[in-house]
């Protein structure tokens, strides 16, 4: 059964048709790929599922389990709750915050304590902080910045800040993972590491991944089935070999006819 | 076991009752005059103060400009009930009434401004500020512009000092807790805190009510220690100077507001026979800050002895000190051995 279900969906910025009538349909532990060329609307569509933006028109539906639920016009805080989380392309970290706190922030729908719990250090508040802080360290360990851990987000290389984007993720325990250009500004050998990163934690927490991304080895690499953004629009979807051969993709991508 | 019972803990504690004592120690001896009590007492309230709205500013990044209005409600609230009933129950009572008429008040503007990304807080705070003075003005039981005066003194130094150590614990614990985390995050960036799950309106709301009830208390301590209160004194400009504090000392460090409210505090008395003066080397003083620490006094640091993780550390300081002193003799006595030879 299908795990989420983009429906006509549509996004007008002004005049600028930014998504135009994308359907998607993505199946449970899929790893999909979104490409398209510059400006054609691939993170405009992640902004639209994970509530950052109203779509015009259409309808975004997510079935975790048995029970549809309805995401379009909800807020995104909601939406993260309900299992999506996302990486942003121009990296978005709490950079004057710790790596460690970056990771323990995004953990805030699992905590069990509130506000008078903390001003009172009731038990609870021990109990959770514990458990978060145990919990925090292993999704570190996992993207490798355990070490790290006290640095201040801002001070990290670029590929580590994209790495801390993914562990804060995690932290939101998603069942789908949207990253938007995981690889951009990585060297050849980080991207390789993520590329294998990303395939463990597919493997590790069930994921179901939804990724854009402009290394064409990685995408074709990684990704079991591919779709294409071009002005808006879906222009073509399939797998990796279907995609390489597809006349329209190709003119896309050479922006004129071949 | 006692989680909270740590070393850290204890030497807050230690430190919050030694400086008490030794508070008590000069005021008894007279080294502290009536005088300088007095500022001490506006000193403290001003503490209270600016941490109250460098929980709003500093932690959760919203922009409040009618802060004093809350203080103002905390000061009529207790200023009417004490005259009704002297004494401390008057006070707790006064207390109470400001608590709870601040965090309602706060609530009605918070909910509809907080909804939305931006600045309208402080737009929505500035008329607030003005709608309330202009209530006060206007009511019977306030007294309008002539305002209160003959209220009881109930509130003293040991009433405020303990007032400030229960507010900065108060903000502290919520700093350093998921909450507290959670209203920094949204500080830091709206959008990557909304995409992580943190419902930013509730925190948002939050910490802008829990402010504004601790501005009430602040409030309270004013009415009960001045004896006089008026409309005017809880307008714009009162607001404006608690922001100074806040900005002065860096914005979302608490030990920044305590050490800015204490060095403006002593300024402004040190200058007071000097009025026009004064508010030169109070401007210069706000413009060097900015310019030479454009993050306030303390940036964001904080005092805290976290450090410390056990009674081994402090035991351990003596032979770590002992250590440093032989090197340094070790390297004498190395470069005289080679001026000999
Ligand atoms: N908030 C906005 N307001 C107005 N126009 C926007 C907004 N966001 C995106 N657009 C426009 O929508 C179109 C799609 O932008 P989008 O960022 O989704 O492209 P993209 O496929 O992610 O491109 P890239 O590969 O460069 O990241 C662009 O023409 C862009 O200018
Ligand atoms: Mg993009």
């Amino acid at each position: 059964m299908s795990i989420l279900e983009i429906r006509q969906l549509t996004k007008n910025f002004g005049g600028i048709a930014a998504v135009v009538d994308v359907d998607m349909v993505v199946e449970k532990g899929d790893l999909v790929g979104l490409i398209g060329p510059n400006g054609a609307g691939k993170t405009t569509l992640f902004n639209l599922i994970t509530g950052v933006y109203a779509p015009t028109s259409g309808e975004i539906v997510f079935t975790p389990y048995n029970k549809a639920i309805l995401l379009s016009g909800k807020k995104p805080w909601w939406i993260t709750r309900q299992g999506f989380a996302r990486t942003f392309q121009n990296i978005r970290l709490f950079k004057e915050l710790s790596v460690l706190d970056n990771v323990r922030i995004a953990m805030h729908k699992d905590i069990k304590y509130g506000v008078f719990s903390s001003i009172l250090r009731l038990p609870a508040y021990y109990k959770e902080e514990d458990r978060v802080f145990t919990k925090a360290l292993e999704l570190l360990d996992i993207v490798g910045l355990k070490e790290k851990q006290a640095e201040l987000a801002k001070n990290l290389p670029y590929g580590q800040q994209r790495r801390l984007e993914i562990a804060r993720a995690l932290a939101t325990d998603p069942t789908v993972l949207f990253l938007d250009e995981p690889a951009a500004g990585m060297n050849p050998q980080e991207t390789a590491d993520l590329t294998r990163l990303i395939g463990e934690l597919r493997q590790r927490f069930g994921l179901t991944i939804i990724l854009i991304e402009h290394d064409m080895s990685l995408v074709m690499n990684l990704c079991e089935r591919i779709y294409v953004l071009d002005y808006g629009r879906l222009i073509a979807k399939g797998s990796p070999d279907e995609i390489k051969n597809n006349q329209k993709v190709i003119e896309a991508y050479l922006g004129e006819e071949v | 076991m006692k989680r909270w019972l740590t070393l850290p803990t204890l030497c807050w504690c230690v430190f919050a009752i030694g400086l008490y004592g030794l508070l008590q120690l000069l005021i008894e001896i007279g080294v502290i005059s009536v005088v300088w009590q007095i500022t001490l007492a506006n000193i403290g309230i001003n503490v209270i103060l600016a941490v109250s709205l460098n929980l709003i500013l500093g932690i959760s990044g919203q922009f409040s400009l009618g802060h004093a209005a809350f203080m103002g409600i905390g000061a009529y609230a207790g200023g009417i009930v004490l005259k009704m009933l002297p004494g401390y129950t008057g006070m707790l009572l006064g207390a109470l009434a400001g608590l709870l008429i601040s965090a309602l008040a706060a609530l009605v503007i918070a909910v509809p401004t907080l909804r939305l990304r931006g600045d309208y807080l402080a737009i929505a705070t500035l008329g607030f500020g003005e709608i309330i003075r202009i209530i006060i003005n206007n009511m019977k039981i306030t007294n309008g512009a002539a305002g209160l005066s003959n209220i009881p003194a109930v509130a003293n130094l040991t009433v405020i000092y303990f007032t400030i150590v229960l507010t900065l614990i108060i903000v502290c614990n919520f700093k350093n807790s998921a909450p507290g985390r959670a209203c920094i995050s949204i500080k830091e960036d709206e959008i990557a805190s909304e995409a992580m799950g943190i419902p930013t309106t509730r925190y948002k709301v939050i910490a802008f009510v829990l402010g504004a009830m601790l501005a009430s208390l602040a409030g309270v301590l004013y009415a009960s220690s001045f004896y006089v209160i008026k409309p005017t004194y809880f307008a714009f400009a009162q607001s404006i100077n608690i922001l100074v504090i806040v900005v002065f000392g860096g914005m979302g460090s608490m030990t920044g507001s305590v050490v800015a409210a204490l060095v403006l505090g002593v300024i402004n008395y040190l200058l007071q026979s000097l009025p026009n003066e004064r508010m030169i080397v109070y401007a210069v003083a706000i413009i060097l800050i900015m310019v030479f620490r454009p993050k306030g006094l303390m940036g964001n640091f904080e005092l805290s002895f976290a450090r410390l993780k056990s009674l081994q550390d402090i035991k351990a300081l003596p032979a770590l000190w002992k250590d440093k002193i032989l090197a340094v003799l070790a390297r004498l006595k190395n470069k005289r051995q080679k001026e000999d030879a």
